[in-house]
């Protein structure tokens, strides 16, 4: 029985000591995570002016590849959840007669979340994921290394570009989303619902205002940062041969995937409370 | 020989990862225009000595001088400038796989100099002729040997014409003759235009024909340095054994140290 207990205890104990390595390890990955930000962002704001910044080349590539290639995918993905969101409510919205507000209840649900949370998600698994193993390739492969003794900062030379190519295009690309998700919406009305184009339209905007756009132009923004910094954090913190690019590619999405979210609520519900 | 200018020095180098005792107080200093080879074991701490020297990896104590200067304490700015003094042929060559041949020799002149473009093109048509590949300016680093790569690998080293350059192991993993060629080149930077090259490397034959100088580090110290001469014609019995490649004798081959018959019947 003694023993039981004993074992019991220990095993209680040990329990806990993982839960705080947990919490500590996670302690200290957000602060690197924040360090390697605060040093990207003197990078872009001092860069310009040491006349060291960053080739407009590479950050023109990294925008061909963040953005102008993620186009199709950020598109059908937001017009198809715009025509599942028009489907779902339209019944509902029939009970009391007002299937014309299908309209606003897509513009206004795509333009103020669906479109910049979709839009990142896409962007995590496709850009992210490819960001962590081009940079994990390079650590393992000494490549960082080898940048470094050439004198070449791999935070200006390669975390820069793609920071400022996600956020500049994630941004661009939720515009794109809003759009394709209103465009779903108004298949489904038109051409299903049979309400009239013009009315469509009409009821659209006299619902969905600037500041739904910006909101999520905002979230965007947090969203494309988030992306780009566990992206090239995880790349560069990789260790142990073509199993742990595997490893941190993994990581690199699954956390993207989880602070996406988690900040899309915090936003929200600062949106929400302070009225905006 | 002591009149000769120190252009590396290091003293009282130690490092360990996690419980890993690597490097256990190793002092070394360098003369300017010497082809210095560090020779040793797989693991015995040689191409993690040449990190420090690099400024790649800190000390956990002792200091590192390189070209007069401590990097673990300057300034970004100021360590960058050292580091474009040095050039650096790593084992695994590290080409950056995005960019050509070119791309990769020209990088450092597109970052740190104000080259035109038709300069830099010279300049990259000129280090390629002296490893042997030009020609090759367009093709991407997958497309190359392996002995082509750390050929490249070189000719990135000495774009920026370094005083010093460092090369991991420029030997492993070459067929004899690229090996050779290799060797001919490193002798020939290093007398025809005077540059320092410190040469970690555990190729017996490359050492003997390359070095004026030679250290032998095990478990994570300077046993013996000397002439290449001096290191051949040794005393010691650790670095007899590693010059002769005999099994047995003061270097085990088994890395553990503890009891076989405890450890299978644990």
């Amino acid at each position: 029985m003694k023993n039981l207990l004993d074992r019991f205890t220990s095993g209680a104990l040990s329990a806990i000591g993982g839960i705080g390595r947990a919490v500590m390890d996670l302690g200290a990955h957000t602060f690197k995570v924040y360090n390697l930000l605060v040093e990207t962002i003197r990078w872009v704001v001092i860069g310009p002016f040491k006349k060291k910044f960053v080739k407009s080349d590479a950050i023109f590539s990294q925008m061909v590849f963040t953005g102008v290639e993620s186009l199709i995918i950020a598109f059908f993905v937001a017009m198809f959840t715009g025509v599942v969101i028009a489907m779902q409510t339209a019944p509902q919205l029939a009970t009391f007669g007002g299937t014309v507000y299908v309209a606003s209840l897509v513009a206004v649900s795509i333009a103020r979340e669906l479109g910049p949370v979709l839009t990142a998600l896409v962007v995590a698994g496709r850009v992210g994921s490819a960001m962590t193993a081009e940079l994990g390739t390079m650590k393992v492969s000494e490549q960082i290394e080898a940048l470094e003794t050439i004198a070449l900062n791999p935070v200006r030379f390669l975390v820069v570009p793609r920071f400022l190519a996600l956020c500049v295009m994630l941004p661009c690309l939720t515009i794109i989303a809003d759009f394709a998700g209103i465009i779903g919406g108004f298949i489904v009305g038109v051409f299903s619902l049979h309400i009239s184009p013009a009315l469509y339209i009409d009821v659209t905007f006299r619902f969905l205002t600037a500041k739904d756009v910006t909101t999520g132009l905002v979230k965007a923004f947090v969203f494309a940062v988030t992306i780009a910094m566990i992206a090239c954090y995880k790349g560069l913190n990789t260790k142990g041969g073509a199993e742990g690019v595997g490893k941190s590619t993994t990581q690199s999405v699954v956390i993207s995937f989880i602070l996406i979210i988690l900040f899309d609520c915090i936003l929200t519900g600062i949106f929400y409370f302070t009225k905006v | 020989m002591d009149d000769r200018e120190v252009i590396i020095k290091a003293e009282g180098i130690h490092k360990a990862f996690g419980e890993n005792q690597i490097l256990n107080g190793v002092d070394l200093e360098i003369y300017k225009g010497e082809t210095f080879v560090i020779m040793g074991g797989s693991g015995c701490g040689k191409s993690t000595f040449l990190r420090h020297l690099t400024g790649a990896l800190t000390p956990d104590k002792g200091r590192v001088s390189l070209l007069g200067k401590d990097l673990a304490l300057l300034k970004e700015a100021e360590k960058e400038d050292v580091l474009k003094k040095i050039g650096m042929c790593f084992q695994s060559s590290a080409l950056f796989d995005s960019m050509t041949v070119a791309g990769n020799i020209s990088l450092p002149l597109r970052e740190h100099t104000k080259l035109e473009g038709n300069v830099i093109d010279i300049v990259v048509k000129m280090k390629l002729e002296l490893v042997g590949l030009r020609g090759f300016e367009n093709l991407m680093p997958s497309q190359l040997s392996g002995g082509m790569k750390k050929r490249v690998g070189l000719a990135r080293a000495i774009v920026m014409d370094p005083q010093v350059i460092f090369y991991d192991e420029p030997t492993a993993g070459l067929d004899p003759i690229v090996g050779g060629v290799i060797d001919k080149l490193i002798l020939d930077l290093s007398k025809k235009l005077s540059i320092t090259s410190v040469v970690v490397t555990h190729d017996m034959n490359s050492v003997f024909r390359i070095a004026d100088r030679v250290a032998m580090l095990y478990k994570g110290r300077v046993v013996e340095v000397g002439t290449a001469n001096q290191i051949k014609n040794t005393e010691n019995e650790l670095v007899r054994q590693f010059i002769t490649g005999q099994p047995d004798g003061p270097i085990s081959f088994m890395q553990t140290g503890d009891d076989y018959l405890e450890s299978l019947t644990k």
